[in-house]
């Protein structure tokens, strides 16, 4: 079903995408192979905040492999380019899902109440109204929020800081204790599963041992190098504020 | 050495198995370690909420059977009441100490604290003792006629464990090693971010020698995932991290060993490289060879030996279950890619390690040869010789090769461990303990 050996072009890499879309629905381009592998890690992240102390070296190994797909995401613009593509909604959905951890501690800061899940719900469905036109600049909308947040993390005493953190956490867990296992769907169910059945991934999560649906995404290669830039080291920020929520609760 | 046939090659056969028989086992009967003891017969396996020693009854000249020796409770469950959290019992490492006098010691460990065993034998008992009776009642001092010498009785074998000492509060995150030094005083525990040094007979003090935790914790990108001593050199110790990278350090150098004399790492090979990369080259285990020459470390598809002459790249490397590259976003999913399989020296020319479907693997470093065999019940009868077996990667399956997709990930053997003197094998599956052994000729 999918397709193995897909190596990435780096130039002509857009045209591919769209030539493949067109062609076969049910073969997925490796961008979005990787945004789903983006999605399961930041799933499995979000599982380890639920435990109480979690593995640490693999909550860094799977940090590290978020951060290497954002950085290659960020290096070919598909980070902010994806609404090009017909798949233009999932593509906030995924600024959304990194920014939910930051965003509670941000609001924390500046006094707000902490949204917790329940607004990351309504948060959502006010996205899907937006058409691929607004999503561009509700994209850099995003993007400078977060550039708020991390100003706001250097005036912060840092130490103060996880203490919001451990709170905004705490009532992050609360509400997702109270809502069914069914939620974390819910959160992802605007995600076009064409491509991926999300079921057999949150439970392969738990205890699969078979092989899962993905085997297309084995055939990953990613440039050597990586370059920085603006839009790079804030979404690192992001994942670096990721990693310290995971190390210190 | 290895082979189905010819003269020299060893022919393992099923000896025993000890555990459930049923796949459905209570969570805290888990196998989580294995251990051989040096230079002497005894083998412990520690179980996820105690311990428990099999020793082998050997008769002079027979293949002794290995039976429960001793089953005690190393560490309880405890309550962090700083962080809410409850810290497992799960035995994580046991390490043997050399043998001193006719007590056996033995350090073990869960996420956070370390105790010193000591395990004593007592297979004799005073009797006749003039003023007591047998069961230890005082006598009637009237009914004492004659004087004797009490004189020592055999009775039945009774083993004792009793904790020595108890090393606790050094860590904050997970102990993941412990490494007896050759010095036999002092030993090393390494966490998920710092190793300590510790004198076995001080316990309300250690020494940082390793400290990787970044002043902010959001820049921390690699753990500490082994470590051990070197086997000759008491100031020389190796510890291996999630970026498959090995550092030996000498604690002559200074008091904070962050800086290492040595880094082995293996320039990576750009056609393989994948997002998958960093997490297969995650270093589960790191083993010296009996010499000191070698080191061994063990990452998710392979075995590296290295000499320690020679940092930027291994001598030998051997694919455990390279079939399993083109599978890894599956292992990803499912959580396997994150498995710590362990590894073990024969001296210097035979390392072993696990894989998955309770196979296991060995590879021999003079013949080049290698064998997969599995640890299963079927397989019951003792003497039988084991058949190798072989997975078909890909393409037309043959007759006894099973297909990459037919492995049952959930059978997982993390643990081996090969008797130092003999032939002899020890493999972990999930719950039970297999032995196998050489077929004598």
């Amino acid at each position: 079903m999918f397709v193995r050996g897909l190596k990435r072009k780096c130039i002509d890499g857009e045209e591919d995408i769209e030539g493949t879309l067109a062609g076969i629905k049910a073969i997925p381009s490796y961008n979005l192979q990787r945004q789903s592998l983006l999605d399961m890690s930041l799933v499995k992240l979000q599982l380890c905040h639920m435990l109480v102390e979690p593995n640490l070296c693999r909550s860094v190994l799977i940090a590290n492999t978020v951060r290497q797909i954002q950085e290659e995401m960020t290096q070919d613009g598909t980070w902010q380019m994806i609404n090009t593509q017909s798949t233009g909604q999932t593509s906030l959905d995924r600024l959304v899902s990194t920014d939910i951890l930051c965003r509670s501690s941000r609001e924390q800061a500046e006094g707000k109440q902490v949204p917790g899940y329940s607004n990351f719900n309504k948060d959502f469905e006010d996205d899907q109204t937006q058409d691929s036109s607004e999503t561009m600049s509700t994209a850099s909308s995003v993007q400078a929020p977060r550039n708020l947040q991390s100003n706001v993390w250097e005036m912060e005493n840092p130490q103060e800081n996880r203490g919001n953190f451990q709170k905004s956490l705490d009532q992050i867990f609360e509400t997702l204790e109270n809502k069914s296992p069914n939620s974390v769907e819910d959160l992802f169910s605007e995600v076009d599963n064409s491509y991926y059945d999300l079921d057999t991934m949150l439970t392969g999560m738990m205890s699969n041992t078979k092989m899962g649906h993905c085997d297309g995404l084995e055939t990953f290669s990613s440039p050597a190098t990586t370059t920085s830039n603006s839009n790079c080291k804030s979404d690192l920020n992001e994942l670096d504020h990721i990693v310290e929520i995971l190390v210190e609760s | 050495l290895l082979g189905a046939g010819g003269g020299n090659d060893i022919q393992w056969c099923f000896s025993q198995v000890k555990g459930a028989v049923d796949d459905d086992v209570a969570e805290d009967k888990l196998l989580s370690e294995l251990q051989y003891r040096k230079l002497k017969t005894g083998m412990r396996t520690a179980a996820k909420s105690g311990l428990s020693l099999s020793e082998n009854k050997t008769q002079s000249h027979s293949r002794g059977e290995y039976n429960v020796y001793s089953t005690f409770q190393s560490h309880e469950p405890e309550f962090d009441y700083l962080k809410s959290l409850e810290i497992e019992e799960k035995i994580n490492k046991i390490r043997w100490l050399p043998q001193k006098n006719a007590a056996q010691f033995l350090l073990s460990t869960n996420d956070k604290t370390i105790k010193l065993w000591k395990i004593s034998e007592r297979d004799k008992r005073p009797e006749g003792y003039n003023l007591k009776e047998e069961d230890g009642r005082y006598r009637d001092p009237t009914t004492v006629t004659t004087l004797r010498v009490p004189v020592f009785r055999p009775m039945d074998l009774m083993v004792e464990a009793s904790p020595r000492r108890i090393f606790a509060n050094a860590h904050t995150y997970h102990i993941n090693s412990i490494s007896i030094n050759s010095d036999y005083e002092t030993y090393l525990s390494a966490d998920d971010l710092r190793i300590n040094l510790w004198h076995l007979e001080i316990t309300d003090r250690s020494f940082n020698i390793v400290d990787i935790k970044p002043a902010n914790m959001e820049e921390l990108t690699e753990v500490i995932t082994a470590a051990e001593f070197h086997p000759n050199s008491c100031n020389t110790f190796v510890y291996s991290s999630s970026k498959g990278t090995i550092r030996l350090c000498d604690m002559r150098a200074s008091a904070l060993c962050d800086r290492h004399s040595k880094l082995f790492e293996e320039p990576e090979d750009p056609s393989n490289r994948s997002f998958f990369s960093e997490i297969i080259s995650s270093i589960s285990d790191v083993k010296f060879s009996h010499s000191g020459r070698y080191m061994m470390t063990r990452d998710y598809l392979s075995v590296k030996i290295w000499d320690l002459n020679m940092e930027n790249r291994p001598v030998e490397t051997y694919q455990v279950h390279e079939y399993l590259r083109s599978k890894l976003c599956s292992l990803y999913e499912n959580d396997c890619i994150f498995d710590k399989f362990e590894c073990c020296w024969n001296g210097s020319d035979i390392v072993m390690t696990g894989s998955y479907n309770n196979f296991f693997r060995m590879f021999d470093r003079n013949t080049k040869r290698d064998i997969t065999l599995e640890a299963s019940r079927e397989n019951n009868k003792p003497r039988t010789v084991l058949k190798p077996r072989k997975v078909c990667a890909s393409g037309k399956r043959k007759k006894d090769e099973i297909s990459v997709d037919s492995l049952d990930f959930n059978k997982k053997i993390l643990h081996t461990a090969w008797h130092p003197k003999e032939n002899i094998i020890a493999v972990a599956t999930t719950n039970n303990l297999y032995i196998f052994q050489d077929k004598m000729n």
